[in-house]
């Protein structure tokens, strides 16, 4: 790939980086918080694939195995504030059933 | 008002320091595309990202199957689900079609985990996979209770990844290596057993994670283990 497309690449990357961060300080509810960290994850993927191919010919392994590893330790991060959220929620609302769904 | 006005200023102010980042940036690329290609023969596998996660940078990988761990540790707990809250399946057609789905994603399953070696694929893509079958047991209205039946097999199930990594990583120091330092010859038949316990341990562990909470029996006893 030329340098050109890859340029594209890394900043819409970081245009998505962007937007994720304006979501986490705009919003206040929990859930569209979580889903704008997640977008902010998605456009560091984005650009380390971008980084990956910005040298020609072929791409460079190690920024892929990053964002495979990342999408993993996201995956994990995001249920975990589901789960906080979920329990947040539930304990605001004084649900005496809290323990068990 | 001020505080959306100021989320706009910083994420701006992100985006552009970001941008005159990337503009900046060297060239040629630097990288380790070559050192990563030039070892690929003594690595055990033909697919240079598989060697990455399982060769060159394992540790990354071993961690990374601790988060997972430490992920479903964190969501238990919080709590216990009997999965009362996932209802009943929207239809017979559902169930119809899982027949058919759920073994063909466990077979595709296999099939990445053992193409991971010569082209993209993997136990993470595999696990992927398991993980997705098992969510959409639990959507067609597989109770998750049933896993509270057999604790003891899900927690060897979960850890199984984890653990098999680790004990590979330090017995191939009784070989007198260094942590997860392959031994010649050994790399490719060592990265599939510890790729197929991840794979395992990823699949169990996303479907745990949909799931949310410690499987319990319905009648909310507790497990017996």
């Amino acid at each position: 790939m030329s340098a050109a497309p890859a340029t594209l690449f890394l900043l819409v990357g970081a245009a998505l980086f962007a937007l994720g961060i304006a979501g986490v300080f705009r919003e206040s509810e929990a859930l569209r918080r979580i889903i704008a960290v997640n977008v902010m994850g998605s456009g560091v993927f984005l650009f380390l694939v971008a980084i990956a191919a910005r040298g020609g010919g072929r791409p460079d392994p190690v920024p892929h195995a990053m964002v495979l590893t990342g999408i993993v330790v996201a995956v994990c991060a995001t249920a975990v504030a589901l789960a906080l959220a979920d329990a947040a929620h539930r304990s605001d609302h004084d649900d005496p059933d809290g323990g068990t769904r | 008002m001020t505080g959306k006005l100021s989320a706009g200023i910083l994420a701006s102010g992100v985006f552009g320091a970001l941008a005159w980042a990337v503009i900046r940036l060297p060239t040629p690329a630097p990288g380790l595309t070559d050192q990563a290609f030039g070892a690929l023969d003594a690595s055990g596998v033909t697919n240079p990202v598989t060697a990455v996660l399982l060769n060159y940078r394992s540790t990354d990988t071993l961690l990374e199957l601790g988060v997972l761990l430490l992920a479903v540790v964190s969501i238990w707990a919080l709590g216990r689900s009997t999965g009362a809250g996932f209802g009943r399946p929207p239809g017979p057609l559902f169930a119809g079609l899982l027949r058919v789905l759920l073994p063909l994603l466990v077979l595709f399953g296999g099939y990445l985990l053992w193409i991971g070696a010569f082209a993209p694929g993997g136990a993470f893509q595999g696990g992927a996979l398991v993980g997705g079958a098992i969510v959409l047991a639990v959507l067609g209205g597989l109770s998750p209770s049933r896993f509270a039946g057999r604790p003891a097999l899900l927690r060897v199930g979960l850890t199984a990844g984890l653990v098999v990594f680790a004990s590979i990583g330090l017995a191939v120091m009784l070989a007198g290596g260094w942590f997860l330092d392959y031994p010649d010859g050994f790399a490719k038949t060592l990265i599939l057993v510890i790729e197929a316990a991840a794979t395992l341990s990823i699949g169990l562990t996303l479907g745990c994670l949909f799931i949310g909470g410690e499987p319990t029996a319905d009648d909310r006893s507790e497990p017996s283990s």
